[in-house]
C-alpha cells in the first residue's frame, strides 16, 4: 500500500517532530526510524526530508547544530525547542480529531 | 581508483551547480548518502551498486532542487528554478519593452517642469523637493506591473504619493530655509516605503519579502554607482569630442544627458537587479565583507582618538548629517550582511566583528545623542537638531536591539532569524519618521 502524496507530506511535521521529541537525530536516521515505525508503508523520497527539517527550523520548531559524528564526518543533528513540543502537542490534538471522526463514520458503515 | 569517492565528489559537483541547494545542504545530503552506501555495503552489495541505490533514494536532483527552492525562496528568487525558457524569453522581450518604456518616462519626468516655468537653475527649492516624484512613482508602477498588484493597494500606493506630493508643494517655505532642506532629504526616504510595497507585491508581511527588498535597496544602490561610473566616462567623452570641433556641448550634457540619464538610471538599475541577479550577488557579500572590518576599525580609532584627547563631538549641521549617515551606513552594512547571509550557518569570526562594529557604532551613536542634547539645553531647539535626535535616538534603538540579538546569536541562545526580524520591523520606523519629519516639522517650525 502507498499512501498518497498529500498524505505523506501532511503528517510529515508531526511525524518529525516526535521523532525528535524522542532525542536528537540527523536526517538519515530519521528516515530510518519513519520506515522502521510505519512498517516500510511511509516512503520518503529520501532527500525531500530535507526541506522539511530546514522549514521546521526556520519556523524555529526545531534547533540544529553541525557536530563530529563517530564516522568522523561532518553531520547535522536537530533538536526540538519548546516550540517544537508545543507545536507537536496541538498537532497530536488535531490528528485525533481526524482520527476519532474517521473512526466514528466507518465503525457506523461497518455496523449498518 | 577509488571509484566510490570519485562518484561522490561527481554527484556533489552536480548538486552544487543546482544552485538552490545550498552548499551546507550538500553537505548534509552528502553525510546522508554516505550514511546509506555504508548501510547498502554492509549488507553485501558492492560499492557501485550501492551508490546507484543511494542516489536512487535521495531522489532526482530536479524535484529536490524544486523541493529546496520552495522552502528556501530566497534562492528560488535567484530565478534558477524557472519554467520552460521558450516561455521566459518572450516574457523577457515584454519586460525588456516595459523597461525601456518607463526609463523614457522617467527621462521625460524630470523635463515637464521646465514647460510650466520651473527651471532647474531658478528654483532649484522645487526641483529639491520634488525629485523623489520625478522617479519612485514610476519605479513602482513597474513594481505594481511586474508584481500584478491589485487595484486596491496601487490606488492606496497612489494616494500616499500624492500625498507626499501635496506637503511637498503646498506648504509656505521660506527659501531655502533648513525645513525645507528636510523635507528635501526625507521625502524620498518616506516614499521609498511606498516603493517596497509594491516590491513584495503588496504582500509586506510575507516570509521573505521584507529582507528581499532590503537586499534589493542594497543591490540598487550597487549598480547605480556603477551605471554612474559610466555614465560619467560617457559625458566626459562626449565634452570632448565636441569641443574638438569647437561645438559646445555643456548645455546638453548639463540639461539633458545627465538629468535624463540619472533617473532613466534608476528605473534600469533597477531591472537589473531583477534580471542580472546571480551577477551583483556574488558581489555585494564581498564588498560588505571588504568594509565592515575597514569601519570598524576606524569608529575604534575614533573612539580612542576621542578618548585620548577629551574632544567632543562638535555639533554643526553637515556634521550630524554625517555621523547619521555614518551610523545609518553602519546599520545598513550589518542589514546588507544578515540579508546575503546563510541564516543556518553557526556564528562565524565575521559575525563577532559585526558585532564588535555595532558595539562601537552604538557607543558613537551615544556621544553623538549627547552631544547634540548638550546643544539644544544650550541654544534651544532648531529643526535641524530636532531631526538629527529623532534619527539618533531611532537608530540608537535599532544599534542596542542588534547589539542585544547579535549577542544572543554569538552565544547561540537565539537563531540568526530573530536579529532578521528585529531589523526588518524597524523599516517602516525610518520611514515614518521621515514622513514625520516632512508633514509635522515645517509648520512646527514656522517653514523655517
Amino acid at each position: 500500500m502507498e499512501l498518497g502524496k498529500d498524505l505523506v507530506a501532511a503528517s510529515a511535521t508531526p511525524l518529525v517532530l516526535a521523532i525528535l521529541a524522542e532525542g536528537d537525530s540527523y536526517g538519515y536516521a530519521i528516515i530510518k526510524r519513519v520506515a522502521e515505525l510505519s512498517g516500510g508503508h511511509l516512503k520518503w523520497t529520501d532527500g525531500m526530508l530535507y526541506p522539511v527539517l530546514h522549514r521546521l527550523e526556520r519556523q524555529e520548531l526545531v534547533s540544529t547544530k553541525w557536530e563530529t559524528s563517530e564516522s568522523g564526518r561532518k553531520r547535522k543533528y536537530y533538536r526540538i525547542t519548546r516550540a517544537g513540543r508545543q507545536q507537536l502537542a496541538a498537532q497530536r490534538q488535531q490528528w485525533r480529531v481526524v482520527d476519532e471522526t474517521l473512526h466514528r463514520i466507518w465503525m457506523k458503515a461497518v455496523k449498518a | 581508483m577509488n571509484t566510490l569517492e570519485d562518484q561522490i565528489s561527481d554527484w556533489r559537483e552536480y548538486l552544487r551547480r543546482h544552485r538552490a541547494i545550498g552548499s551546507r545542504d550538500v553537505a548534509e545530503l552528502e553525510d546522508h548518502l554516505r550514511d546509506q552506501v555504508g548501510e547498502l555495503t554492509g549488507a553485501g552489495l558492492a560499492a557501485d551498486e550501492a551508490f546507484l541505490i543511494a542516489v536512487k533514494r535521495i531522489g532526482s536532483l530536479d524535484s529536490l532542487s524544486l523541493e529546496f527552492a520552495r522552502e528556501h525562496s530566497d534562492r528560488l528568487w535567484k530565478q534558477l528554478v524557472m519554467p520552460a525558457a521558450a516561455e521566459q524569453s518572450s516574457a523577457n522581450v515584454t519586460e525588456l519593452f516595459v523597461v525601456v518604456m518607463l526609463a523614457l518616462l522617467a527621462a521625460v519626468a524630470i523635463k515637464t517642469p521646465p514647460l510650466f516655468g520651473f527651471e532647474i537653475d531658478h528654483d532649484s527649492g522645487f526641483y529639491a523637493r520634488n525629485l523623489g516624484f520625478f522617479i519612485l512613482p514610476v519605479l513602482t508602477v513597474y513594481f505594481a506591473w511586474k508584481r500584478r498588484l491589485g487595484v486596491v493597494t496601487g490606488g492606496w500606493l497612489a494616494l500616499g504619493f500624492i500625498a507626499a506630493g501635496l506637503f511637498a508643494n503646498l506648504y509656505p517655505f521660506a527659501r531655502n530655509g533648513d525645513t525645507e532642506v528636510l523635507a528635501a532629504l526625507h521625502l524620498p526616504i518616506a516614499c521609498w516605503l511606498l516603493v517596497g510595497v509594491a516590491y513584495v507585491g503588496g504582500n509586506w508581511f510575507a516570509s521573505h519579502g521584507r529582507m528581499n527588498f532590503v537586499r534589493f535597496t542594497g543591490e540598487l544602490f550597487i549598480y547605480y554607482v556603477l551605471i554612474a561610473l559610466g555614465g560619467g566616462v560617457l559625458t566626459g567623452f562626449t565634452v570632448m569630442m565636441f569641443e574638438a570641433i569647437h561645438v559646445s556641448a555643456g548645455w546638453f550634457v548639463g540639461n539633458w544627458l545627465v538629468p535624463c540619464g540619472a533617473m532613466a538610471a534608476v528605473i534600469v538599475g533597477s531591472w537589473l537587479v531583477e534580471a542580472k541577479q546571480s551577477v551583483i550577488e556574488n558581489m555585494a557579500p564581498v564588498l560588505t565583507r571588504l568594509f565592515t572590518p575597514l569601519f570598524t576599525l576606524v569608529l575604534l580609532a575614533f573612539l580612542a582618538t576621542m578618548l585620548f584627547t577629551g574632544h567632543a563631538i562638535d555639533v554643526q549641521r553637515n556634521v550630524l548629517i554625517g555621523f547619521d549617515l555614518l551610523l545609518a551606513l553602519v546599520v545598513g552594512l550589518v542589514l546588507y550582511s544578515a540579508s546575503a547571509r546563510d541564516a543556518h550557518a553557526p556564528p562565524g569570526i565575521f559575525d563577532a566583528l559585526q558585532f564588535i562594529l555595532v558595539v562601537s557604532a552604538l557607543l558613537v551613536d551615544l556621544l553623538a545623542l549627547a552631544a547634540i542634547v548638550s546643544r539644544i539645553s544650550e541654544f534651544g531647539f532648531t529643526p535641524n537638531r530636532v531631526a538629527a535626535l529623532g534619527e539618533n535616538f531611532i537608530l540608537l534603538v535599532n544599534l542596542a536591539g542588534t547589539a542585544w540579538w547579535y549577542g544572543s546569536f554569538l552565544r547561540q541562545r537565539a537563531p540568526f532569524a530573530a536579529l532578521e526580524r528585529w531589523q526588518i520591523a524597524f523599516l517602516p520606523i525610518y520611514s515614518a519618521w521621515a514622513a514625520l519629519v516632512v508633514s509635522v516639522f515645517p509648520p512646527l517650525f514656522d517653514f523655517a
